[in-house]
């Protein structure tokens, strides 16, 4: 009788120190990534990193372009996907009670949401690089966008459904029309979700490297005509990190910890966001 | 009296126009899956043509001859994965039984944000951490340790027994694994949560350890949601490409040991795409891209009965 009980407890108490190995296993990597990237980054991390352009091997230079080549892909991206998420999301949401298209829409959405972000990159190199013979900064946009609507389609639905449906009644009952329901109403109740979502999608885009390696490829000098080749910081990071260069190097280093930090930054204010919106209900 | 009837048919015809406009962005997701199978059988369509199912069993990969085979880059994806699942799967089930029974409820949401932090940092900087960070300390301490110990083991030995290089096949799954802890613990944490309280504390009342709840309890109740989750984790590692492109060698060679460098579908393509010349070649890595989708698509889509199953269960409890 004793023995049986000793067992249990010996088991447990090991059970859940394996449990308490595990947290501290994976918070271990986090911390050390996080010290790898200050460590190496910081020092990197000078003026002329905003102020100058990528420069040719062997000397100094900065990322200027490839920020710019950045920002201006992840807004574009975000700029096209998003309406096209939350009008299909509130297709789900909202009318996607009866039939067979919302429940197998929903299916291919969840999938695309975790598809190879690298087969992306393939398809728009096979519909637009191919069609026009050249690399260019709007098919990297195009295909950020496509990773950018299943994850909008996602929390839009999400967020919707939160929505109690006596909103919907009251509106109703008020003779106001479907669309105004959902326009003015329902769809700005759950605001600060769908900006959430919106926002995780950003940090999401933000790093994806694989999407612009065959898309927007990368560009050495300044550029703002969409329709060229353009850098971006995760292919260039790629390219540095690979080479054998000091000072390719140490940029790379730069590039990572900007953008390890925005990401992580955009992951938590979303959060907090979230929870303050929810608070609100 | 007719002010009114037009006001009121011009809102229904507002209605069913926007009706239909989200109708269509949402056929417009079917339209984009459809397209993009599309475009890839299209672009492998000279690859299949040259080398039918031969592509799929073929270990060649010579550009100068055109001649082109899938199996190292298919068999590299699936071990990597497959170990890094090996590793994930202890690690997330302690992290997701840690934050929902053990942590103290004032770290259970700080603790949880941190672990999908890890999520959020992209995979190009796993993949500069392992390669500047983590490989070289592993070639120096861990590699030289396995070759020695595990590698004169019967059986397992001839798999770890190699030169201590650093980045290789198991230096990849590592890494993998840690790309996919968060992915499947966060699933995991997710499922437990929807044990209905209930049947824990009627567990607790007759006397059940903490680790005897979870194990006869909680798993039970939540297998096809965990089982969902892994296989989430799962077509995330697959797929992941960046991470795995700095560690895993890119060498298309078919080797018995994890230490030696290999290749991977999705490290192949980010190296060999742009530089890729003559259709054959293209076409070859197009096809080994469709390939990924593919094996990608049919796990997930695994996932998503299995976590559906789970939904549609608890539905009918509550």
């Amino acid at each position: 009788m004793l023995n049986l009980y000793t067992k249990r407890r010996l088991t447990n108490a090991i059970g859940l120190s394996i449990s308490v190995a595990a947290m501290a296993f994976g918070l271990f990597w986090l911390c050390w990534i996080l010290w790898t990237l200050l460590d190496h980054g910081l020092p990197a991390m000078t003026p002329a990193v905003f102020a100058k352009m990528t420069p040719p091997p062997g000397s100094s230079g900065g990322l200027l372009n490839a920020i710019y080549g950045s920002i201006a892909m992840t807004m574009g991206g975000t700029l096209i996907g998003t309406p096209i998420g939350i009008m299909a999301g509130t297709y789900l949401a909202e009318f996607g009670q009866r039939g067979w298209l919302s429940p197998l829409t929903r299916f291919i959405n969840d999938i695309l949401l975790s598809a190879p972000s690298i087969v992306i990159g393939l398809f728009i190199y096979e519909i637009y690089v191919v069609r026009l013979k050249h690399f260019s900064g709007w098919a990297g946009t195009l295909a950020l966008a496509i990773i950018v609507i299943p994850i909008v389609i996602r929390t839009t639905e999400n967020m919707l459904r939160l929505v109690p449906s006596s909103l919907r009644e009251a509106a109703a009952a008020l003779g106001a029309p479907q669309w105004k329901i959902i326009n003015f109403v329902t769809l700005r109740a759950a605001r600060a979700g769908i900006i959430t979502g919106v926002m995780l999608a950003i940090a999401r885009i933000s790093g994806e490297t694989a999407p612009l390696l065959f898309t927007a490829l990368n560009n050495q000098f300044w550029n703002k005509d969409m329709s060229q080749p353009m850098a971006n910081l995760p292919v260039v990071i790629f390219q540095f990190a690979m080479s054998p260069y000091e000072d390719w190097q140490k940029l790379a280093w730069a590039g990572a910890l900007l953008i390890t930090f925005s990401v992580l930054t955009l992951n938590i204010l979303a959060r907090t966001l979230f929870r303050q919106g929810n608070s609100t209900h | 009296m007719f002010l009114h009837e037009a006001r009121l048919k011009r809102q229904s015809l507002l209605d069913s126009l926007f009706r239909n406009l989200t109708r269509l962005a949402a056929i417009g997701v079917l339209l984009l899956l459809a397209s993009i199978l599309f475009s890839l059988v299209m672009g492998s369509m000279p690859a299949i043509h040259a080398f039918g199912f031969g592509f799929l069993k073929s270990a060649d990969w010579d550009p100068v001859n055109d001649k082109f085979g899938a199996l190292i880059p298919i068999i590299g994806t699936l071990v990597t994965s497959g170990i890094a699942l090996l590793i994930a799967i202890p690690v997330s089930f302690g992290i997701a039984l840690f934050l929902t029974e053990l942590s103290p409820r004032a770290l259970r949401r700080p603790l949880g944000v941190a672990i999908e932090l890890l999520a959020g940092i992209p995979s190009i900087i796993y993949g500069m951490w392992g390669l500047f960070v983590f490989a070289p300390l592993f070639a120096d301490h861990v590699e030289p340790w396995i070759s020695d110990h595990i590698g004169a083991l019967p059986y397992v030995g001839p798999f770890f027994v190699g030169p201590p290089m650093g980045i290789g096949m198991l230096t990849a799954s590592i890494i993998l694994a840690i790309m996919v802890i968060p992915f499947i613990s966060s699933v995991m944490r997710d499922v437990f949560d929807v044990v209905p309280a209930m049947l824990k504390e009627s567990a607790y009342g007759l006397g059940s350890t903490t680790w005897e709840v979870v194990m006869k309890v909680v798993l039970p109740y939540t297998k096809v949601g965990v089982a969902g989750g892994i296989m989430l984790g799962l077509g995330r590692a697959l797929g992941e490409t960046m991470a795995v492109t700095f560690v895993i060698g890119n060498a298309h060679e078919l080797s018995k040991s994890l230490l030696n460098p290999g290749n991977s579908i999705s490290s192949a393509l980010a190296n060999e795409f742009t530089e890729a010349v003559g259709e054959l070649y293209t076409s070859s890595l197009i096809e080994l891209g469709l390939i990924l989708f593919f094996i990608t698509f049919v796990v997930l889509s695994i996932a998503r009965f299995m976590l559906y199953r789970l939904g549609k269960r608890e539905g009918k409890a509550s």
